[in-house]
């Protein structure tokens, strides 16, 4: 990984605010999508894309890359945008979100798009699958690190805790989960519809090491995975606090947002407080 | 008494035929592939003896991983693995893999078209004492309704071995349905197995009409072939079609036998559901459409026994097949 300057940190806090601004355009040209949890984990998503992993944008199948899970399938257009503003694909093909004529899925799928690693949206197998890459990179010794993002929500199904007991069992230390809590669902706030805490005591009790952050600082974020890249014989998840919609002042934690995109409107007025955010990160 | 098909085993009709499990089938051919190629790796939900995993387990240990009770992870940490350039199987219990991972299967495996293959064992009545929450009599529907999914089911135990290695060779997702009973052998050694290419198992003498096609899979067709040695005594005509491979359907031998017998009795120890007679009567009713019978598991659950009394009980014998035949063969035009 290369050395994290100020000038780097503020650059990539600028890049988050860019996949912001794309994530609000993507979603009012197609009409439908996640915009909350996308928000949330931009500053994830720019930390990991433009600083942290070891990946070729122009080699995409490139064998000794990191690898990306996205569990979450849902915020995809936070990932669209990270490929894209990383070159994995034109920008352009953002506006072709979720339309007929487009690679960009609703919910990733495999193969369709240059940088996607693995099929997700129905919740809760994403882990499993990022335990097998694991395990066969073990097998044949490649140093590979494996980043799987998750969400809290999904911690509600059975094939999520599955997958965090069999990661415990074989000490799959190459592996590092990035949970976004940010607290809600689709239904209302997590702890009323499925309580959830305590999630790192949880973890903990299936052989994990759990660092807690502030998901949207990206020194926080980069210092994190490289904390969990000096942790052997255990798997480390990295619970990311975040907020909801972050960055739009009327989304922020507002679980009504999880899955509903701007209107017109709206997305006129959040682009304006994004590029305002922006343009006094500049002058800073 | 020899079945007439050369490639047939020879003991198949006699009084004390050849017995052996499609497990035991499964664990020969996946040791044989451990040995040939070091991408197989196997995964056990809590059932490696008796899914005949634990002989792979012994011989490879670092290729065999423990999933315990966890399907639904079983099948998506596969997907991980094939991802990454191996040839994952992973090896339960029909009723809960395909059974309850069916989603993990369909998102994670076929939409990603991954090379896992998924040994369903136990299935159809063979798991008889255990009942009906452990007999699989869905999972040929369930399988083939899915994209890139291909489906074998083996008639015996060294078919199921020859399947499964020959699944290794197929890039992509392949159902290798399994059971637990020892059954007669009907292929022998030779017997070639090409997914995909349907086999004659049975034709009458030369000097009696082929009027009835029979259509089958699995070690059920064991019933197909007594009813069609009664029936040759009563100079009707059986042919009998192995349909190891449900998808992709041969779709050109069925036809080409449809017409030289102008009807069709399937049988399966699965519900009769969209699964050997749903294939066959989707592909008929379209291209050849024929009077066409069903012997399966009618719309219901199975019950703890033992399976031999299972297959009498659910109508899956070789009587019910004749009684089929009959009914088929008075509802023919020609
Ligand atoms: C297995 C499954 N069940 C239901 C859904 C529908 N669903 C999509 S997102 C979601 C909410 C999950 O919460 P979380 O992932 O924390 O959402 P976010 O924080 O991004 O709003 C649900 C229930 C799904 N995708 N998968
Ligand atoms: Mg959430």
């Amino acid at each position: 990984m290369p050395e994290l300057t100020d000038k780097k940190v503020k650059n990539l806090e600028l890049l988050a605010n860019t996949i912001r601004q794309d994530i609000i355009e993507m979603l009012v040209l197609a009409g439908s999508g996640h915009v909350a949890g996308s928000l949330g984990m931009a500053d994830v998503f720019s930390a990991l894309y433009f600083h942290i992993l070891n990946h070729n944008p122009k080699k995409p199948n490139w064998s000794s890359r990191d690898r990306v899970i996205l569990s979450n399938g849902h915020i995809c257009p936070v990932l669209y945008a990270s490929l894209a503003r990383a070159g994995y694909f034109p920008l352009e093909e953002l506006k072709k979100l979720r339309s007929t004529h487009s690679r960009l899925e609703g919910h990733p799928h495999f193969s369709s798009l240059p940088g996607i690693e693995n099929t997700s949206g129905p919740l809760g197998s994403g882990l499993s699958q990022a335990i097998g890459i694991t395990l066969a990179f073990r097998l044949d010794n490649l140093k590979n690190r494996i980043f799987c993002l998750m969400s809290d929500g999904e911690h509600d199904t059975g094939n999520t805790w599955e997958a965090i007991m069999s990661a415990g069992k074989y000490r799959l230390n190459n592996l590092t989960a990035i949970i976004d809590r940010n607290n809600i669902q689709i239904d209302g706030f997590t702890e009323d519809v499925m309580p959830l805490e305590s999630l790192r005591a949880k973890y903990e009790s299936f052989n994990w090491h759990i660092l807690e952050i502030d998901g949207h600082n990206i020194e926080a974020i980069i210092d994190a995975v490289n904390e969990a890249k000096a942790i052997y014989e255990k798997p480390t998840a990295i619970i990311a606090h975040t907020i909801p919609g972050r960055g739009v002042g009327f989304m922020e934690h507002d679980f009504s947002w999880h899955g509903k995109p701007p209107t017109e409107r709206e997305a006129r007025a959040a682009l304006l407080e994004l590029r305002t955010l922006s343009g006094r990160l500049k002058e800073e | 008494m020899t079945a007439r098909k050369t490639e047939s085993d020879k003991n198949t009709f006699s009084d004390k035929p050849k017995l052996a499990a499609l497990r035991d089938g499964f664990s020969e051919g996946i040791l044989k592939l451990g040995e040939e190629n070091k991408n197989v790796v196997l995964l056990c939900a809590d059932v490696a003896e008796s899914t005949r995993s634990h002989f792979f387990k012994e011989k490879f240990p670092e290729r065999f991983f423990e999933m315990g009770v966890a399907e639904q992870n079983m099948a998506a940490v596969a997907a991980g693995f094939a991802l990454a350039g191996k040839i994952p199987f992973i090896s339960s219990y029909a009723v809960f893999s395909p059974g309850r991972n069916f989603e993990q299967i369909r998102t994670t495996i076929c939409y990603s078209n991954l090379n896992v293959k998924i040994a369903g064992h136990h299935s159809g009545l063979s798991a008889g004492p255990d009942g009906a929450t452990h007999q699989a009599l869905e999972d040929i529907t369930m399988m083939r309704a899915l994209p890139e999914m291909k489906v074998f089911v083996p008639c015996d135990a060294l078919e199921a071995k020859k399947a499964v290695i020959a699944s290794a060779k197929i890039h992509g997702p392949v159902y290798i349905r399994l059971a637990r009973e020892r059954t007669p052998l009907i292929t022998s050694a030779k017997t070639p197995f090409i997914p995909g290419r349907a086999d004659i198992i049975f034709e009458p003498k030369e000097k009696i009409k082929p009027q009835v096609l029979i259509i089958g899979a699995g070690p059920v067709l064991y019933e197909a072939l007594l009813a069609a040695a009664v029936l040759e005594k009563e100079k009707i005509g059986a042919i009998i079609l192995n349909l190891h491979t449900i998808k992709p359907l041969d779709e050109n031998k069925i036809i080409e036998l449809a017409k030289k017998t102008g009807c069709v009795v399937s049988i399966e120890e699965h519900q009769i559901f969209g699964g050997v007679g749903g294939a066959v009567s989707e592909l008929l009713s379209k291209k050849y459409p024929i009077p066409m019978e069903f012997v399966g598991v009618k719309d219901s659950f199975g019950k703890s026994g033992l399976y031999s009394d299972l297959i009498k009980k659910y109508n899956l014998d070789s009587a019910s097949i004749i009684e089929s035949v009959m009914k088929v063969i008075k509802r023919k035009k020609f």
